[in-house]
């Protein structure tokens, strides 16, 4: 076996689905069946897929391998010298471990849909769209360079956007997509000026070669400012996709498409494309950009978190939560906790993925209701979809036993190492507050949905348990979201060969001046320090940042485990035992109360700002252009018209007046003479006799 | 077949058909248009030929001995012509890298552009009469090498395209077209004075030795060509030569068309018929950026040079203004006339970055614009010909009643607002790549991308009126796309997605002359410098 089997391997998982997509899509109207084309094409590509993990994993979990091929050759130019861009694929540990999770997401997800969205007018077509999603996802996944991360960034993007807007007779459905679209590209504007400094830096858009050259102290405009505004442009990207604050407002909207989609691309996959890009360009980021990745991941963990606790959509709960945790992912990148960022992504994936498709359960059985206030004592009448969602609440709670306990109890210890390492508590203070408000609005969501008496009698007894093919998904994905996969001590998860042997800490390139402090090489404990100078940086880098991770492991476990059981117990004490009144708080609260019901009010300030200027000045420019541009091209026309009426005029009456009147004076002559022309012969001969006569007298004196 | 002269076939085959059509009579409607189609694919053909006989390594440019296809012969020559001398014009064709392109997409639009006229039902002999006069003028200006057979052929397109406006077009079709017409020949009047002086100002050697008055483009290229006391000889220490290039840039620019002299178009298309608007949009406008990179960049290197950052700079208006603008319309065909202004500012930028990427992105974003904006009018055309409105507020929920056009539109869309896998994302992002290199105008690239950010606007909320939200009552009975419809979008389509994936496809054809050009222009500040303390 060899390392290009991998390569090929992937090749086939990336174009699969394509292919699925074009099939799906071109005889989607002829043939009804043809999504099952689809379905069968996602479970081949899934099974390769653990083929391909398993044989990175286990025979070349030390190597990367790569396949790539020049795309476009532009010759040797002046000045430059020899350019062309490679697109490839690339397999390291992370994106074996990437494309499991997002195939098998996309596989449960494609199950779960054929009942799901059964009688629908445009079935094939949304499985054909679920196609071209996976392949653009698996491009992201396996990319080895910049510009083709970019590709497919893009081309998930589109798919979101087919996706959100799949049920579009609906106006809200339309500007979802939309708005997800153009907010999207926001973002995009700033990776794309990112990857602009990049290339023209390095003129190569592959990511060794560009971190390389960094290695050796080659920086974007020779300046360390620049190579913070260079991961901070291309981290701009992340904000969009993963809907990071400020940009986080799409998603929310999102949810107005299809539950299974939100599953899919709103929950575990797409938006975890920009951690995915962080985790990507990970070993370029300064210390600076690092930091400015941390504040963005302590808002968006936090903000949303906030707004999760008072909405009643059970998919807009869901979509807060989904902001807030991968806030939690960028902050862990931004303190430098590389393999638990990674880490959560994947049990994110999972439990939210879960998440999303029991609400799509529950939506399912209570005929598209989504108001929670509207459900209540489901857990009588949908036992499996209640248990997988008590799991997954669990995770994301981060109660023991779980598998977000142990990636979220990682990130938190990773925001105390930073504290300990630097001094700022800040962003522990902000992981902690979170994972209290976490288990609060997610147990107040549980027990509103399944505990509880019916509070909608007709829906409730219309509602019932989902079939085989939606229920078979809950309970692999409720499966995932126990520890056991991931390590087998329960409150240990570096005894699991996920963070011991797959997931790496990363080679660190930027300069030593550019670096958090704690990760420059003499930062390490001097026994430490010279095997790092003797080896490489990774040691440096992770066994600084291990040790103060290790430190704050207990203490970070004990008070994690402390707040979230607070949140339990106060979500239980408001919804369940009634012993709190939150309309009584929210009362005595009115003003946060009101800020978290209205999202912050984001959507209004971004009306009231950049939608409303961006149109205002594009009407004025409409008109300036109607007006004045085009005012001055007719103005001229009507000018020359003017001149030349008048030149006309002069013209008529003064230059063809001279000639008129030369005219008319001919006229006049000939008026005159013309009374001696008689035509008598007579006359004619006097006349000449008399003129003789005249002249003859004349000529006399000569 | 060595010595076929391809490119006088493939000029002036239209103006054969036309000589037929002549003696045709006008009831033969079917026989007027079949030949227009055959004339026009037999163009396509030779157009093939042409790009299977192209040598892919040479430059062109300024060099005559590697341009390809040449065939020159003694066109006009006047002895002893009082005081000036002698006049001699020569007949001079010939293509390389940069005209290779455009000669492509003409041949291809025009193709596409006689389909979509078939449902012309005023007086079918005088249109296809212009509309192949129409063929012979845009071919000849991209394979012209003599300036004076350049203008001729400028001159030539002019008149039937007035015509085709002014009589097949819409409502208000006299105004659009004398403004079109006025404003060209306006153009063409500073093209002419500038040919004039350069005429009067380079010299061309003959065989004998004798150095007489030139027309030849490229001889006026090369500086030593120049006479020293030449109205536009660089060693003229006069500053007529920075006003001339302003002039031949202000020439070019309006068919561009450039802020602020974009405001014939947006009324020119709203009038054409869609036929005529495919060809304006998808041919005409690449004529003036053609004529910028022919003519102004290696004639007047030194000048190009110092005013690159200008033309950056209103490459940047069209972007942005023209995005907005398209933002504020109520009309379909307004929106997407205003949309190539905006991108036809992306060619603009990219010239200016005197670069290798930029100048490839430049002439990619050209022919990529040629056959995404033809897609954009047809689609454009479809909806006109079966609800006889374009008003944007109108419709809605079309994507239901009409699936397979709404998806060829979709496709069209994602194409001009750049999305990778279509053909507009590479050039666009060539575009920025170069303009960013370029050090003078980086910044101007920057806010640049901005508009990339516009265009999804404006393209998705079209999308959206148009498309989306719940089908009105009075359009449940458009039928959707018809044969002939989907014989004209689906090769643009196939051409979209190809040069999508591989845009390698368009860039080798050009590379060697785009690298030509960039040395050419460096080499100039030396050569240049040189001779006059440049």
């Amino acid at each position: 076996m060899t390392e290009t089997v991998l390569i090929q391997l992937a090749g086939i998982i990336l174009f699969l689905p394509l292919l699925g997509f074009i099939v799906t899509l071109l005889l989607g109207k002829k043939i009804k069946l043809i999504y099952n084309f689809e379905n069968a094409i996602i479970i081949i590509a899934f099974s390769l897929s653990v083929v391909l993990a398993f044989i990175k994993l286990s025979y070349y979990p030390q190597n990367t391998v790569v396949g790539e091929f020049q795309w476009i050759n532009l010759g040797n130019l002046p000045v430059l010298g020899p350019v062309s861009i490679d697109l490839g694929i690339m397999v390291d540990n992370i994106a074996a471990l990437m494309i499991i999770v997002v195939s098998l997401i996309s596989m449960l997800v494609h199950i779960f849909s054929i009942a799901y969205m059964k009688g629908d007018k445009r079935y094939n077509r949304y499985f054909a769209y679920l196609g071209i999603f996976t392949f653009s996802m698996n491009g992201i996944v396996f990319t080895h360079n910049i510009l083709m991360m970019y590709i497919f960034w893009e081309l998930v993007g589109l798919s979101s956007y087919l996706l959100i807007g799949f049920w579009y007779e609906k106006k809200s459905a339309s500007d979802a997509g939309k708005k997800a679209f153009i907010v999207n590209r926001v973002g995009d504007l700033g990776m794309f000026s990112g990857i602009l400094i990049l290339f023209y830096t390095y003129h190569t858009f592959t990511f060794d070669k560009i971190f390389q050259q960094i290695g050796m102290g080659h920086i974007p405009f020779n300046s360390e400012f620049w190579l913070t505004v260079t991961g901070i442009l291309i981290f701009c990207g992340a904000i969009g996709k993963s809907a990071q604050f400020p940009l986080h407002v799409w998603l929310p909207d999102a949810m107005e498409g299809p539950t299974p989609v939100s599953a899919l691309i709103h929950a575990a996959t797409m938006v975890a494309a920009g951690v995915y890009l962080v985790i990507r360009v990970f070993p370029i980021l300064s210390g600076g950009a690092l930091f400015f990745i941390a504040i963005i991941g302590a808002l968006s963990a936090f903000i949303p978190a906030t707004i999760a606790l008072t909405q009643n959509d059970i998919k807009k709960v869901l979509a807060y939560s989904t902001i807030s945790q991968l806030g939690y992912m960028i902050l862990s990148l931004g303190v430098g906790a590389y393999s638990f960022a990674f880490f959560h992504l994947i049990t994110h994936a999972f439990f939210k993925a879960l998440l999303f498709l029991g609400s799509g359960s529950v939506i399912h059985a209570m005929h598209h209701e989504q108001d929670i206030r509207k459900m209540g004592g489901l857990r009588k009448k949908m036992p499996i979809t209640y248990a997988t969602f008590l799991i997954a609440s669990l995770a994301i709670s981060g109660i023991p036993l779980t598998s977000g306990f142990l990636s979220k109890d990682g990130i938190l210890a990773g925001t105390f190492a930073f504290g300990s390492l630097t001094g700022n508590w800040f962003f522990a203070a902000v992981g902690f507050l979170v994972a209290l408000l976490t288990a609060f609005y997610m147990f107040r969501l549980v027990i509103l949905t399944f505990h509880g008496e019916p509070r909608d009698k007709e829906k409730y007894d219309h509602a019932h348990e989902s079939p085989f093919v939606m229920a078979m998904p809950l309970v692999v994905l409720a499966a995932l979201s126990i520890f056991i996969w991931y390590t087998p001590n329960p409150f240990n998860p570096e005894q699991g060969p996920l963070l011991s042997q797959w997931i790496k800490a990363p080679v660190i390139y930027t300069p030593q001046d550019a670096r958090y402090p704690f990760m420059r090489s003499d930062a390490a404990p001097k026994e430490l320090g010279q095997t790092a100078q003797a080896n490489n940086e990774e040691v440096v880098f992770s066994e600084t940042y291990t040790e103060a991770m290790h430190n704050a492991h207990v203490p970070a476990m004990l008070l994690s485990l402390f707040v979230a059981g607070l949140g339990l117990l106060f979500a239980f004490l408001f919804y369940q035992w009634k012993k709190l009144n939150p309309d009584k708080l929210a009362e005595k609260i009115k003003p946060l109360y009101n800020l978290s019901l209205n999202k912050w009010y984001f959507d209004e300030i971004y009306d009231a700002t950049f939608v409303a200027l961006t149109l205002g000045i594009s009407r004025l420019f409409a008109w300036i252009d109607a007006h004045i541009i085009d005012g001055i091209v007719d103005g001229s026309a009507s000018l020359t018209r003017y001149i030349s009426s008048f030149s006309g005029k002069f013209d008529n009456v003064v230059v063809d007046g001279l000639v008129n009147s030369t005219a008319y004076f001919s006229g006049f002559v000939g008026l005159v003479f013309r009374r001696i022309q008689t035509g008598k012969v007579q006359t004619y001969i006097v006349l000449v006799v008399f003129s003789l006569v005249i002249i003859l007298f004349l000529f006399k004196s000569f | 077949m060595e010595n076929f002269p391809i490119l006088s076939f493939i000029t002036f085959l239209p103006v054969v058909g036309m000589l037929i059509i002549l003696f045709i009579p006008k009831t033969q409607e079917t026989v007027i248009k079949s030949l227009t189609l055959l004339v026009t694919g037999i163009q396509v053909i030779a157009a093939l030929i042409i790009l299977h006989g192209f040598n892919y390594s040479l430059g062109g440019i300024n060099d005559p001995s590697s341009f390809q296809f040449i065939e020159k012969f003694k066109w006009i020559d006047i002895t002893g012509f009082s005081w000036i001398g002698r006049i001699k014009v020569d007949y001079f064709l010939g293509i390389d890298g940069l005209s290779v392109t455009m000669v492509l997409l003409t041949a291809i639009v025009t193709f596409i552009a006689t389909l979509s006229s078939w449902n012309i039902s005023k007086s079918i002999k005088g249109y296809f009469l212009m509309f192949l006069l129409l063929d012979t003028g845009m071919m000849g200006v991209f394979v012209a090498l003599d300036f004076f057979l350049f203008y001729i052929f400028w001159e030539l397109m002019l008149l039937p395209m007035y015509f085709l406006i002014g009589i097949w077009g819409g409502p208000r079709r006299e105004y659009a077209a004398i403004k079109f017409f006025l404003y060209t020949l306006l153009g063409s009047v500073f093209i002419l004075l500038v040919m004039i002086g350069l005429y009067f100002s380079s010299t061309e050697t003959l065989a004998d030795g004798s150095k007489i008055f030139t027309f030849n483009m490229l001889s006026m290229m090369d500086v030593h060509n120049f006479t020293a006391n030449g109205i536009l000889s660089p060693l003229n220490p006069n500053n007529l030569r920075l006003i001339a290039y302003i002039a031949l840039f202000v020439g070019f620019a309006i068919k561009i068309p450039m802020f602020p002299f974009h405001t014939w178009l947006p009324d020119a298309h709203v009038e054409a018929p869609t036929a005529i608007s495919v060809i304006l949009a998808g041919v005409l406008l690449k004529m003036g950026t053609y004529g910028i990179l022919r003519v102004c960049y290696p004639i007047f290197p030194d000048i190009t040079i110092k005013l690159v950052w200008f033309i950056a700079l209103f490459g940047l208006i069209n972007i942005i203004y023209g995005a907005l603008c398209a933002m504020a319309q109520k009309d379909f065909k307004k929106l997407i006339a205003y949309s190539s202004v905006s991108h036809m500012g992306f060619v603009l930028l990219g010239m200016a970055s005197l670069n290798t990427i930029g100048i490839s992105g430049a002439i990619l974003q050209m022919f990529n614009h040629g056959t995404i904006t033809a897609m954009l009018f047809l689609t454009v055309g479809v909806i006109y010909d079966r609800a006889h409105t374009r008003g944007l507020d109108d419709f809605g929920g079309l994507a239901t009643q009409m699936p397979i056009y709404a998806g060829f539109t979709t496709l069209a869309f994602f194409a001009a607002i750049g999305l990778p896998g279509l053909s507009g994302f590479v050039s666009e992002a060539f575009v920025f790549l170069g303009a960013f290199g370029s050090g003078s105008i980086r910044t101007l690239a920057v806010i640049g991308t901005l508009g990339i950010l516009l265009g999804a606007g404006y393209m998705l909320w079209t999308m959206q009126r148009v498309f989306l939200g719940s089908l009105k009552e009075k359009w449940n009975k458009l039928p959707d796309l018809d044969f002939r419809e989907y014989a004209m979008l689906i090769p643009l389509s196939l051409i979209v997605i190809f040069l999508g994936v591989y845009p390698s496809a368009m860039l080798n054809l050009m590379n060697a002359s785009v690298n030509h050009m960039v040395k050419f222009m460096m080499d100039a500040k030396t050569v240049y410098g040189s001779l006059i303390g440049f």
